[in-house]
């Protein structure tokens, strides 16, 4: 029994880690006032560049620089449509979507059915993971999940103790008052939709050679989508995003638990996104002014306009 | 040399058209890098994709087959855009027009004849879509849930629904084990325009549509309300515009649009309820590009479909001869709405580049 449980909350913290890494990104991006819908389509992106430095040069963290590179580049077309062109937020980030699918499916496609043969190894932390129980699930993880917490602390800490941190705040919930402090809103909002989106390669990247070592065309599976919602249920804060994502894991995971039960798996697919759905309704029944939401969110701004 | 940018006060048609065409061509130009990339010769590529879809009568034949779904979910797509209700759930409102029609043409559809089963499986398509539509307005009005996400989840539920049915109790006993209910019936599949795959029942229903749309949005007090809705809603909410009921009745009507596009798909091209990859295939997603193209005006999303449609079948005939991977369509695709959102801001601002004089007398 208890290698079971050990074993699901292993599996939980691996299912979460992409999770987290995209939400993280995407409170970054959203706290500019800048909607991204793209995630999905930058996680595609991050998983097949990934995948293919690290199959080419047989390094997976220089796989996973490649990712964080073109993913940072990727999402210089939302922020050009969006900031620099103040286009409509939603289309242009759906646009971005469809673009990296579509491009991860091209670039992927000689990869179909080839296996790295050196995937991202766990680390095994001395002594921490003899610890029973706790070090079993902790202290034994792919490097990505410790990346991705120290992130997600990092991101905390940024937004909320840092004078960068008020500025891309303040950028969000009133770019006008924060212009007239001299800081430039632009670059503010290019910045954050640009660190965004590496933090969404950067879990595509888990995906395609940690999670597992093969490329598959739609191995993201809409987890980019559900990022985005976990972006409004950690109440735009990376701290609670970290809670938020590992909950999430646990639901994919709960598919894998419920199967021997002779439930239909496809039902069981089902739970994730029907889970997004509900969590989204418990969020909304609660007073709408603690939701934290940035006041000028998809909202383009406009210098020198009243 | 300095740019300045001015707002433009009014936009006219022409210039709509003209900044159409542009973008579409800026478009062309970056996705003959990507053919470079892939050492294909562009110019070719490009021009294999529009005869293989324009060039030849079958080629034609196709692409009005693949624009009738396009022109149903576009232009539905059109109304919901208008109030800004970005309604990315298509996929899942067609699929589930599939399922609710697949059930009456199979339980039904031996018992009656074509003439009484095929309104009947049109109306239980449409129901289908409107019901898997309506879903998404009351959580979005009443629970303040992003659309966008809610549409999304309820495409990949709709997809894992409809699998679970065709692997399970709807399985065929004709299938021999694999996934798919059994044919329909003969009485229950769309005629077809002889020699081609244009199920035309779809077809008219499809130009119908547009065309009521077109005088719902422009000529009509609920067309109005729906504009209100999405270009300002504060004075819409000082006006006693019911949110929630108009909200719903555009839902209805654009997932219910989708879900047409589902009973032409099954009944008229596979013929049984298989899988929703192949059912789909992205109509709804390419669905959205048709209704930007058509700058959300219903009547023009009949011209945005049958071109989309023309790059869908293009991008088949090139996957073919040149090897290129069936996501290329995708790249097309979205290659085009970024530079059609781009060109945008063109047709909302001047941009004029000034060159002073003291440089030009260098010069």
């Amino acid at each position: 029994m208890e290698d079971i449980i050990v074993s699901v909350l292993f599996r939980t913290l691996v299912a979460g880690t992409p999770l987290l890494l995209a939400t993280v990104g995407e409170v970054i991006c959203e706290r500019s006032g800048i909607l991204n819908l793209g995630v999905e389509g930058v996680m595609a992106v991050g998983a097949v560049v990934a995948f293919m430095v690290t199959y080419n040069t047989g390094h997976p963290w220089v796989g996973v620089l490649a990712a964080l590179i073109v993913g940072m580049i990727f999402s210089l077309i939302h922020s050009f449509a969006s900031v620099t062109l103040q286009a409509n937020q939603v289309v242009s980030g759906l646009a971005l979507t469809m673009l990296g699918l579509g491009l991860s499916g091209m670039l992927g496609k000689p990869y179909v059915g080839k296996p790295l043969s050196i995937k991202m190894q766990n680390w095994e932390f001395p002594f921490l993971s003899d610890i029973p129980f706790v070090g079993e699930i902790l202290f034994k993880q792919s490097p990505f999940f410790y990346l991705a917490v120290f992130l997600a602390f990092g991101a905390w800490f940024l937004l909320e103790r840092t004078r960068l941190g008020i500025q891309i705040r303040s950028t969000g919930e009133n770019p006008r008052a924060t212009e007239t402090q001299g800081i430039n809103v632009s670059m503010v909002r290019h910045l954050c939709v640009i660190i965004g989106g590496g933090f969404s390669a950067l879990a595509g990247a888990h995906l395609s050679i940690s999670y597992s070592k093969s490329w598959i065309e739609g191995m993201t599976a809409g987890r980019g989508w559900i990022a985005i919602a976990l972006t409004i249920f950690a109440l735009w804060n990376p701290g609670r995003a970290i809670w938020a994502s590992f909950l999430f894991g646990f639901i994919f995971v709960l598919q894998y638990l419920l199967q021997p039960l002779g439930i239909s798996p496809n039902f069981l697919a089902i739970l994730p996104y029907a889970a997004t759905l509900i969590i989204l309704l418990i969020i909304s029944l609660k007073d709408h002014r603690k939701l934290n939401a940035p006041a000028m969110l998809a909202e383009p701004y406009k210098r020198g306009e009243r | 040399m300095k740019i300045r940018i001015t707002d433009r006060d009014h936009i006219t048609g022409l210039r709509s058209l003209a900044a159409n065409i542009m973008s579409l061509a800026a478009g062309l130009l970056a996705i003959s890098l990507i053919f470079l990339l892939n050492k294909v010769n562009p110019i070719f590529a490009i021009s294999e994709i529009f005869s293989g879809s324009f060039g030849s009568m079958y080629g034609f034949k196709e692409t009005i087959t693949k624009a009738i779904p396009l022109i149903l979910i576009g232009s539905g797509l059109t109304l919901a855009f208008r109030a800004k209700f970005w309604n990315i759930g298509a996929e899942g409102q067609l699929l589930m027009g599939a399922v609710f029609s697949s059930w009456i043409g199979l339980n039904i559809g031996p018992h009656l004849p074509s003439y009484l089963i095929v309104p009947l499986m049109f109306l239980a398509g449409f129901i289908g879509g409107a019901l898997w539509g309506i879903i998404p307005a009351i959580l979005k009005i009443r629970y303040s849930i992003n659309e966008v996400i809610c549409t999304l989840m309820l495409n990949y539920i709709c997809a894992e629904f409809l699998t679970m049915l065709i692997v399970g109790p709807w399985k065929g006993k004709t299938r021999f084990g694999f996934p798919g209910t059994d044919n329909l019936p003969e009485s229950a599949i769309l005629g077809l325009i002889p020699g081609s795959r244009i199920h035309y029942a779809t077809l008219i229903l499809a130009l119908v549509s547009a065309v009521i749309l077109t005088i719902l949005i422009y000529k009509t007090r609920f067309g109005y309300e729906a504009r209100v809705v999405g270009e300002n809603p504060d004075a819409g909410k000082y006006a006693g515009i019911d949110f929630l009921k108009t909200s719903m009745i555009l839902m209805a009507i654009s997932g219910g649009l989708a879900g047409f596009a589902g009973v032409g798909e099954m009944a008229g091209i596979h013929k049984y309820l298989g899988y929703p990859a192949s059912l789909s295939s992205g109509y709804g997603f390419t669905a959205i590009i048709v209704a930007w193209l058509a700058k959300l005006n219903p009547l023009y999303a009949i011209f945005s479909g049958i071109f989309f449609a023309g790059i869908l079948v293009g991008g088949d005939a090139i996957q073919i001869s040149l090897g290129l991977p069936a996501a290329t369509v995708e790249i097309v695709n979205g290659t085009l709405l970024v530079f059609l959102i781009m060109g945008d801001y063109f047709l909302k601002h001047k941009v004029t580049i000034q060159f002073s004089k003291q440089t030009q007398g260098a010069s």
